[in-house]
């Protein structure tokens, strides 16, 4: 079961797993080849798989014709913006759980994990009504406030788990070497946890960048991302496969890079530390 | 000048006491070692002079003044953890000048102490690595580096050798007992290594569920422990111990009867006990002399060599199995049966508390003192 | 570790945080259930009045709202059920030694990160379109009449567009706890003589069993709320579950009451089913 593995088992896995891999990833495979078909191929049948026209026409036309940069701008700003608020919010609050727990906080910790469990529903009639009456439908700013309170939990959650694998003693010797408070913030715990607040920002862009539920409802043209947009192909109008194969291929491209990166931190940020 | 004065200290995590009330004086210049068993609250007492826990209640001075409530990095202490914690995003320079750094010194004056330092334990030529990329000797050193530049007034060691292998640990013990006489700094040095602690201290602190049993020089608590446990703690193998009665008392001594029927009449002081109380008396392997004749018989049921020493374990009447230091080149074998002289000079004997009867002469060498050291 | 001084600065430093949050859970729930208690619609502002539990009378016994409750079971029950049996054949897979591992791995991790509208749409358009879709050339090629998906079997259609989502989080999960599994157990189990698959049902399953648990209930707490995709394939329709419900009641028919009383059942919904969940199976959610 560990050490060398026979070549014949292991080509039969070879073989079993790239099949089954391949069937799984098949479908996004499927889109990227429809992006670079024209339309008329797109939906003929009997499907091509790779011997037809390939043109990159499509890439042009989402871009023109539907001001796909201002989605994927919005998009950027409001994956980015919300993780950058959470940070000035999660840091100071994970530092302070990591290194002076109290009694409650790992209540504290659960308590704030447990508001991501609220259904979306209960809190989007007030919400919504709020933002309408407050002039912040379809505005960047409030998008970025409610995606904020929905990455908060998982925020303050992954950096506390980056910031107790600190040793305790290293931040005890810099107290020692006469830093103060702030100083050991800065010049000690902050370069070593760099590397687990990069993860957790990545981690953080993708799931605000894939985020659905409140962009769709909150959002029609001026602060709508990339979700938004591929929404509105949802109405059968018939040949534009290839051009929404492109638009989606672009909406997806910068996650999916991203995603690799980011597996451990999703199974650390989303199992809450239930498996290691 | 740097003496430490602990007066009524107490440490409570939640409801659980860790100290209780420790009175203790350090002199300057002393290398005291605070040392016990696990959890007998020495890494806490050291934290606590540190600065790095609150005590509960108590007073602590350093150089006459309260620090109490002084933050550690106010205090002018420096500390070595037993995880050296050295900062990994910065190199070794970086490392033993940090201190310094913190301290508003300027860069010429940074780099000229930490190359002085470097080159005292000599790590010039690692200047420039990162910890990730020393050995744990070396890193070793650069925590102690980090210490010295800063020249505090007191040195704080906390476990440093044990993450060490035995070879490496009896060299730092030296590097460590020649810094100390180089630097004549005050040191406090935390231990659960009995060798350690007898090595190298002027004043050893002995630590038992968060009170001192007993505070003395290394031979004082060698040959005069104050009760059960010191006598236990100290010396490798532990000391052997027969529950005993007392037969006669008279001015020479106290008479007791060992396992198989020799009796022995120890030179401690007659007043405290009476015949028929129960006491234990206390032999050292390394007093018992093995022979063909003597005072008690048994039989050789493990005997370790270790060239220079053998160490015979024998069943004696009642079952009992002792510990016997023998000569390198003694041939016993297992199932011989050999006898062992005891020479009262050496026995201990204590009462049913566990406290140790006071002798009628002091060991000559169990007075040697540090110049500094201070009655608690 | 804590001092003093670092205890009064920890405070303040949660303080935010924990001030935000707590003002996002209360205040949206709370006008949501005041709203509940109104008649209040968009379409006649102003002339909201209180009925008390009228709304959830409504909610409750409309028919739509037994078959949305049932929808939401079955998607999560369909989708729970492929996903960690999927899970962990897939995570049994990626753990055995064969060549070009990471790309496999890459493939088999890709769909959790796309986006849940292109997903939808890629499924629904390039794949289940009874007429020009792939599944429905594939099934003309055997000779088989090519299923309309989202007219036929529309929660069927969503509950595998939601699952080709979630197969990688669980794959993920249980690849990373078996990758945890002691190389030493496995040793004694061979020294043991153990055959392969009581190996599995003896030692792997039982090591899994907390890595299971844990996907089964933060992918209950998510697949409750599955909205974009139904929105993007059905818009709702046969497939509507309750999230879609309360969203089509507030701004489709705009009764905000009535989708109010909805949100508020949704909530107690949500809560039933995690603590019945989190009952069964124990502290397993650590901090």
């Amino acid at each position: 079961m560990a050490r060398a593995v026979s070549l014949r088992r292991k080509s039969l896995t070879t073989a079993a797993a790239w099949l089954f891999g391949f069937l799984i990833f098949f479908p996004i495979l499927w889109m990227v080849l429809a992006s670079f078909k024209t339309e008329l191929e797109a939906f003929s049948t009997p499907p091509k798989f790779l011997f037809f026209d390939w043109t990159i026409e499509n890439y042009g036309i989402v871009q023109e014709r539907s001001d796909y940069l201002r989605f994927a701008t919005n998009s950027i700003i409001l994956a980015v913006g919300s993780t950058l608020v959470s940070l000035v919010f999660a840091v100071p609050a994970a530092w302070a759980m990591a290194f002076s727990p109290g009694k409650r906080t790992k209540d504290l910790l659960l308590w704030m994990l447990s508001t991501k469990m609220m259904p979306p529903v209960g809190a989007l009639i007030p919400i919504y009504l709020l933002f309408r009456d407050g002039g912040l439908l379809d505005t960047r700013v409030g998008l970025i406030a409610v995606l904020f309170l929905l990455d908060l939990p998982i925020i303050v959650w992954l950096l506390y788990t980056y910031f107790k694998e600190i040793p305790g003693e290293i931040l005890e010797a810099s107290r020692m070497d006469g830093a103060t408070l702030w100083r050991e913030i800065v010049y000690v715990l902050t370069p070593m946890a760099v590397p687990g607040i990069a993860s957790t920002v990545l981690l953080n862009i993708i799931l605000a960048w894939n985020e659905a539920f409140w962009t769709l409802n909150l959002t029609t043209s001026d602060a709508a991302p990339l979700t938004v947009f591929i929404a509105s192909y949802s109405s059968p109008e018939g040949l534009f496969w290839a051009k929404l194969s492109a638009a989606s291929t672009m909406a997806i491209a910068p996650i999916m890079v991203l995603g690799w990166f980011s597996q451990r931190q999703l199974v650390r940020g989303l199992t809450f530390g239930a498996v290691k | 000048m740097t003496t430490i004065f602990l007066r009524g200290v107490s440490k409570t995590f939640g409801d659980v006491p860790v100290i209780r009330s420790i009175d203790l004086a350090i002199g300057d210049g002393e290398f005291a070692v605070f040392v016990g068993p696990s959890g007998c609250g020495k890494s806490t007492l050291l934290r606590l002079i540190a600065g790095l826990e609150d005590a509960t209640a108590g007073r602590i001075e350093i150089d006459g003044a309260d620090v109490t409530d002084v933050p550690p990095a106010k205090r002018g202490l420096s500390m070595v953890f037993q995880s050296y914690a050295l900062y990994p995003h910065m190199s070794v320079r970086g490392n033993i000048g940090f201190g310094l750094r913190m301290a508003g010194e300027p860069k010429d004056v940074i780099r000229q102490k930490v190359e002085k330092a470097a080159a005292i334990l000599n790590l010039t030529a690692l200047l420039d690595r990162k910890p990730r990329q020393l050995s744990g000797g070396q890193r070793q050193r650069v925590a102690i580096g980090r210490a010295i530049v800063r020249e505090p007034k007191a040195f704080l060691f906390d476990e440093p050798l044990s993450n060490l292998d035995a070879a490496l640990r009896v060299q730092m013990r030296l590097e460590i007992a020649q810094l100390h006489e180089s630097l004549a700094r005050t040191m406090i040095y935390v231990t659960h290594d009995q060798v350690e602690a007898m090595t190298l201290a002027d004043k050893i602190v002995v630590l038992q569920a968060g009170i001192i049993e007993q505070a003395g020089t290394p031979l004082e608590l060698y040959h005069h422990p104050v009760n059960l446990f010191v006598a236990g703690f100290i010396g490798s193998p532990k000391m052997n111990f027969f529950a005993t009665e007392v037969g006669a008392v008279d001015p020479r001594g106290v008479t007791v009867a060992m396992p198989g029927g020799h009796q022995v009449t120890v030179p401690v002081e007659p007043g405290s006990v009476r015949p028929g109380a129960k006491v234990t008396l206390g032999v050292r392997p390394e007093h018992l002399k093995p022979g063909d004749h003597g005072d008690l018989a048994g039989e050789v049921q493990v005997a370790e060599r270790l060239g220079g020493e053998t160490f015979l374990y024998l069943g004696i009447p009642g079952g009992q199995m002792i510990v016997v230091q023998a000569d390198g080149d003694n041939p016993t074998r297992v199932h011989d049966r050999i006898a062992i002289r005891i020479d009262p000079e050496t026995c201990h004997l204590f009462d049913a508390d566990g406290r140790a009867i006071p002798r009628l002469r002091r060991h000559p060498l169990a007075d040697m003192r540090h110049p500094t050291s201070q009655a608690n | 570790m804590a001092t003093r001084q670092t205890r009064a600065a920890a405070r303040a430093a949660v303080a935010p945080s924990v001030l935000v949050l707590f003002l996002w859970m209360i205040v949206p729930l709370g006008m949501t259930i005041y709203f509940s208690l109104l008649r209040y619609n968009l379409l006649d502002p102003g002339n909201e009045s209180f009925i008390g539990f009228l709304n959830y009378e409504y909610f409750l016994t409309d028919p739509a709202f037994l078959a949305a409750f049932g929808n939401s079971l079955k998607l999560v029950g369909a989708v729970l059920a492929i996903s960690v049996v999927g899970g962990i054949l897939f995570a049994l897979l990626l753990d055995q030694p064969f060549f070009g591992r990471g790309i496999v791995r890459l493939m088999v991790i890709a769909p959790f990160f796309v986006m849940p509208t292109v997903s939808a749409l890629v499924w629904k358009n390039l794949l289940m379109h009874p007429v020009s879709g792939l599944f429905a050339w594939i099934a003309k090629s055997f000779g088989l009449e090519p299923i309309d998906w989202f007219a036929d079997a529309p929660l069927t259609a969503v509950s595998l567009i939601v699952a080709w989502q979630w197969l990688p989080f669980a794959t993920l999960i249980l690849l990373t706890a078996i990758q945890s599994l002691d190389e030493e157990q496995k040793e004694a189990a061979e020294m043991d003589g153990t055959p392969p698959v009581s190996f599995f049902f003896y030692i792997v399953l039982p090591h899994l069993a907390r890595a299971i648990t844990v996907v089964i209930l933060i992918e209950t707490i998510f697949l409750l709320n599955v909205f974009a995709e139904i929105l993007v394939t059905t818009n709702g329709g046969a497939a509507t579950n309750i999230p879609f419900l309360v969203y089509a009641q507030a701004l489709l028919q705009f009764d905000i009451g009535g989708a109010s009383a909805g949100g508020i059942v949704a909530v107690i919904l949500a809560n039933i089913v995690a603590f019945f969940l989190v009952r069964m199976i124990g502290r397993n959610l650590e901090a």
